[in-house]
């Protein structure tokens, strides 16, 4: 609980810093501390699964914004061959295979369902009771529009959130591309 | 699906792709159509859903474009149609939620279940559900076709001008 909190209060710090610092880039790196933060979080309070998919669209969402906010290209380093910088490179290189080597070791044999090796796993609640509470025969439409309806609404909104950014930015270029051309809105192929 | 197969006057080469394509296009586009329908229908019943309906109707309209153009595709479903169904799926979704919040326990509630049971196994089951799956297969076919028209033909087809 006491981890919950001191990274519950690190998203807080980071907000704070993302709002009030005056650089773009430095909110835009405290905007991305604020969903890894969160992402950890969600690895505490036993939601792997969302935790992943946050790590992924942070990641992304970082280097698309950090992108976005550089205005010029990113320098790359360039200089004389440094073996110490090898060197350095292969042994956290090593240390992140032995790491997961690890974790691998300890994950459960193939084809045997983690659900059944929890007790009072909501997996198991859903496939006993969806049929007689829900009376859909696929338990998974079950779970998606019965037990998590709100999560499939959110999914929803995303898509036609998605829609209406691409047609709005899509369709100021084309018009910008056609005012130049001094022919207004042709039409074409 | 009583199609014919009868050779046909070669059409003049127009927009899209060859003559064979058009014809397995023209051949395929129904069958894609209704399994698209039929995999969103029964969705509650075996694997399937709204998502994967949707996203069948909205590939058969992108072949249509792939292999005709766009303005066939366009004669079934106009962008300003396509963004008309996007707009009608998700107000659908809210509707039947906002239903289940007023005869039921709470939003999204099943309220059908109760007051229309049906039974387990058969298409008229589970209440709401069919329903809503329609509503995301509209949601998704139109928000799939319309990304794809705008990231390929890259056309205004906004009100004041682009195809008629």
């Amino acid at each position: 609980m006491l981890t919950l909190y001191i990274f519950m209060f690190f998203i807080i710090v980071a907000a704070l810093v993302a709002v009030e610092t005056p650089h773009a880039l430095s909110a835009v790196v405290s905007l991305g501390a604020v969903g890894f933060g969160l992402s950890i979080v969600c690895l505490f309070i036993g939601a792997p699964d969302i935790a992943i998919t946050l790590v992924v669209v942070e990641i992304l969402v970082l280097i698309h914004m950090i992108r976005v906010t550089l205005k010029r290209e990113i320098p790359t380093i360039m200089g004389p061959f440094s073996r110490l910088n090898v060197i350095a490179t292969m042994l956290i290189f090593g240390l992140g295979v032995a790491f997961f080597y690890q974790v691998a070791l300890e994950l459960p044999p193939f084809g045997k369902a983690v659900m059944t090796m929890i007790e009072n796993s909501p997996s198991i609640y859903y496939l006993k009771e969806s049929l007689g509470q829900t009376e859909a025969a696929s338990a998974i439409t079950a779970v998606l529009l019965e037990f998590r309806a709100y999560d499939t609404l959110g999914e929803a909104t995303v898509i036609f959130t998605a829609i209406i950014g691409a047609v709005m930015l899509l369709q100021r270029r084309v018009r910008r591309s056609s005012e130049r051309k001094g022919e207004g809105n042709g039409n074409g192929a | 699906m009583g199609m014919e197969l009868k050779p046909r006057a070669i059409p003049p080469r127009g927009p899209g792709m060859s003559l064979i394509v058009k014809e397995v296009t023209r051949l395929l586009e129904p069958a894609i159509f209704i399994f698209g329908v039929y995999i969103t229908l029964t969705g509650h019943l075996t694997p399937g859903g709204g998502f994967p309906g949707g996203v069948i109707l909205a590939c058969g309209f992108i072949l249509v474009v792939l292999a005709y153009g766009g303005a066939r595709a366009f004669r079934r479903l106009p962008p300003e149609g396509a963004s008309k169904y996007d707009s009608g799926g998700a107000l659908l979704f809210l509707f039947i939620g906002a239903l289940g919040a007023i005869f039921g326990g709470g939003f999204l509630y099943n309220f059908l279940r109760v007051y229309l049971p049906g039974e387990p196994f058969h298409l008229k089951s589970a209440g709401t559900i069919p329903l809503l799956n329609i509503a995301i297969a509209m949601k998704v076919a139109a928000s799939l076709f319309l990304v794809v028209m705008v990231l390929t033909l890259f056309k205004p087809w906004s009100a004041e001008g682009g195809e008629r």
